[in-house]
């Protein structure tokens, strides 16, 4: 492969309202790597920053990395989208099959603009690139839509990734989710949403073609150096034994689990939903994204007698740390059979559980307080009653009435109609399942996801008690470059402890990229402050931000959050994020704009 | 003389590493499919995970369709041997083959399991295992055996 070909990307860009293709094969591996870095570049190519997240011209991307399907654990594919949720550059990350199946069709990104004129799915294979009229499937949820679109979009059996919306991407939820086989969802910020107002109701991606093996004689080797890495150092241990719900007790233990919409930060009865009670009372199976040997996905089974006569339906569903937060303490549950239950309804309505979930802690103590009404809420929420938990999830996704149409729309949205905005728990979206401290809050608020995995911020407050601004935005931007450098690879996040930067420099260098084996922090860095000018340019401004009151209501093991103190986090941060996001200066110093 | 058996896919959690590893070691491509053991779902991830690959039919179907003698039994036992430079790329092996598990790339070219063990190593909860190709071997052991 020639240095010039080297740099650049094959990118399959299709248009749902002409139906047809466009291949684009564009230069820019060397300036932004690939994943988040080429999601950014292609947002700056195809997207309209300033027309609004429904516009049909506004693009939808899926894009994956340079070592995609070639080495362990890059696994992941980055989504780019402007966000309904708030009108920003948005990404989201997602495994299952899709990004081998992209990798295997041949492309380094999907990109979809347009509407079509009716509903439909696209297919795309190394061979095929099809619209498919499937109007028969609007308001079908999302399981039921991945059933049918096996038969609809044959081909690839096995080695095909079904990326598929439920009502609520139907409804234009800003927090509706697409859901990828199954198990796997580009989540929070409304890119199910997107995919709905396209009137997209699915895309099979088969993974059906064949590609060279990298030239170097070497990579037979280093796959096998990182895969035994991968399997027998032990590292990955927490992430396939019990999972992310391992965190439940000791955060309990630290006062950093929220629970009912934040009033407390641990419970007596966090060992009834610890991550061993799912292990030992509801683990089914795991399963694992293709190209991954780790197998973190956890699948439990809940079992629902529907009829007396012990009739029984079975719902397999996948579990973590942040759904089970969002659908458990969060909402008061601790049966965790509930837990799942919940879970799996806002699944099949394709909603984003973490954000549905909170977004219904607010509601329920709304109620309490007397904000909404049962006339508001068709049932009547309360903490811990799962029946009507369930049934509410149903109906934001089906967007039942005026109150779950705003609800539907983020906890925010609804308090500044019907007021409680100081209790509602929304951190740029609505919290992650960490109540760490003054840290986190500050972080998630300002972050460029608003995700709790855009910095190692929660992690942070467990381990740290003294107060230092400066200190703590050095450490915030510095993890945000490393965890960028990843999501342009793109490798998922629990490989961090695998893929340092000379194993990322070894295996650039095997396939290929020799002169970015030599330059990838640079390349991550252009990527990075690409993406926080696209943010910034599509409506964002990190200083205007602000933390909700209840979180400085929080009383954690450092004890009560100091609301000055994480005041002046949080503006520190966002000077640093406004300044990461400024105009590439002419200095030959500062990185290359895309 | 040994044959390759899936006899432990309960266990599967759909990785693809074994079929991978095949492709990457055996066929020198970078696919999911021109290999010699593909896995895939039986109706959606939920139901459970399937390893497709030659089960060492003896006699096998597949060569007895090969026009050519390029797809022939193996003298020893144990599956079928390809000899590439006698392949007229026909598609007659992957069409007799009662469990569709000879695979065609782009070119027609087919990609068959040929026992060699290179994927076990890659899978990591013991799905895969080579056994001797005397020993009667059934394409199971966990669902069917009791201690």
């Amino acid at each position: 492969m020639s240095n010039e070909a080297n740099d650049l990307f094959r990118v399959l860009v299709y248009d749902l309202e002409r139906g047809r293709g466009e291949l684009a094969i564009l230069p820019g591996r060397r300036q932004c790597l690939g994943g988040s870095g080429l999601a950014a570049l292609l947002y700056e190519k195809y997207g309209l920053p300033t027309a609004p997240a429904f516009d049909p011209r506004q693009p939808l991307i899926f894009a994956i990395g340079p070592a995609t399907g070639y080495f362990p654990l890059m696994s992941k594919t980055v989504c780019g989208f402007k966000s309904p949720y708030n009108e920003n550059y948005a990404e989201s990350h997602a495994g299952g099959r899709s990004a081998l199946a992209l990798r295997f069709a041949g492309y380094d990104a999907l990109v979809v603009v347009g509407k079509a004129p009716r509903l439909s799915t696209l297919v795309v294979g190394s061979r095929r690139i099809e619209r498919i009229d499937v109007h028969y499937l609007a308001g079908a949820d999302v399981f039921t839509t991945g059933k049918l679109l096996r038969k609809i979009a044959e081909g690839a059996s096995g080695h095909r990734s079904i990326l598929r919306i439920g009502p609520a991407g139907e409804n234009g939820s800003g927090y509706a989710c697409i859901n990828v086989d199954t198990y796997r969802h580009f989540g929070r910020l409304g890119a199910g949403a997107v995919m709905g107002s396209k009137n997209l109701k699915g895309i099979v991606i088969q993974g059906d073609g064949d590609l060279p093996l990298p030239a170097d004689k070497g990579y037979a080797k280093l796959f096998k150096d990182i895969h035994e890495k991968v399997t027998s150092s032990g590292m990955m241990e927490k992430y396939h034994n019990l999972g992310t719900p391992a965190n439940v007790l000791p955060l309990n233990e630290l006062k950093s689990l929220p629970w009912r919409n934040l009033a407390a930060t641990s419970d007596s009865e966090a060992d009834k939903i610890s991550g061993e009670a799912f292990a030992e009372k509801l683990l089914m199976h795991n399963a694992a994204c293709a190209g991954c040997p780790v197998g973190c996905i956890h699948v439990g089974m809940v079992r629902e007698m529907f009829s007396s006569s012990h009739r029984f339906a079975i719902h397999q569903v996948a579990y973590d740390h942040e759904p089970n937060f969002a659908a458990g303490p969060m909402l008061g549950v601790v049966d965790p059979v509930e837990v799942l239950a919940i879970n799996d309804m806002a699944d099949r309505q394709g909603l984003d559980i973490i954000s549905a979930g909170v977004a219904l802690a607010w509601a329920v103590e709304a109620t309490q307080k007397g904000v909404i009404s049962e006339k508001d809420t068709e049932v009547k929420l309360t903490f811990g009653d799962a029946a009507a938990l369930k049934r509410a999830m149903w109906l934001i996704g089906h967007k039942a009435n005026d109150f779950y149409a705003l609800l539907g729309q983020g906890a925010m949205v609804a308090a500044a109609h019907y007021g409680g905005a100081d209790y509602a728990c929304v951190l740029g979206q609505e919290m992650a399942g960490y109540a760490t401290g003054e840290t986190y809050f500050a972080s998630q608020t300002v972050a460029f996801r608003h995700s709790h995995l855009d910095t190692g911020a929660y992690s942070y407050d467990q381990k740290h008690k003294e107060q230092d601004v400066a200190k703590v935005v050095d450490f915030l931007v510095k993890d945000e470059r490393e965890r960028v450098l990843l999501t342009c690879l793109v490798a998922c996040l629990f490989a961090r402890e695998v893929y340092k930067p000379e194993v990322i420099a070894s295996v650039l260098g095997c396939l290929g990229h020799e002169e970015l084996a030599g330059s990838f922090d640079a390349a991550a860095e252009n990527a990075r402050r690409a993406r926080w000018r696209l943010k910034i340019a599509t409506g964002y401004d990190p200083r205007a931000t602000r933390i909700p009151k209840r979180f400085t209501e929080v009383t954690t093991w450092k004890g009560p959050v100091d609301a000055v103190y994480m005041e002046a986090l949080r503006a520190a941060y966002a000077e640093a994020v406004a300044e990461l996001g400024a105009p590439p200066a002419t200095d030959q110093a500062q990185p290359p704009a895309l | 003389m040994k044959i390759h058996r899936a006899l432990r896919m309960e266990r599967c959690i759909g990785c693809h590493s074994c079929s991978l590893a095949c492709a990457r070691l055996v066929y020198k491509s970078m696919s999911w499919q021109t290999a010699g053991i593909r896995i895939r779902s039986t109706g959606g991830v939920s139901s459970g995970f399937q390893a497709i690959l030659c089960l060492a039919c003896d006699p096998a179907p597949c060569a007895a369709a090969c026009p050519t003698g390029a797809m022939s039994q193996r003298k020893s036992g144990g599956g079928v041997t390809l000899k590439k430079s006698l392949c007229i790329q026909c598609g007659q092996c992957a069409a007799a083959c009662p469990v569709d598990a000879i695979n065609l790339d782009a070119a027609g070219n087919p990609a068959v399991c040929l026992h060699c063990g290179q994927c076990t190593a890659y899978c990591p909860h013991d799905c895969l295992e080579l056994v001797e190709a005397d020993t009667p071997a059934a394409p199971c052991l966990e669902s069917c055996h009791v201690e």
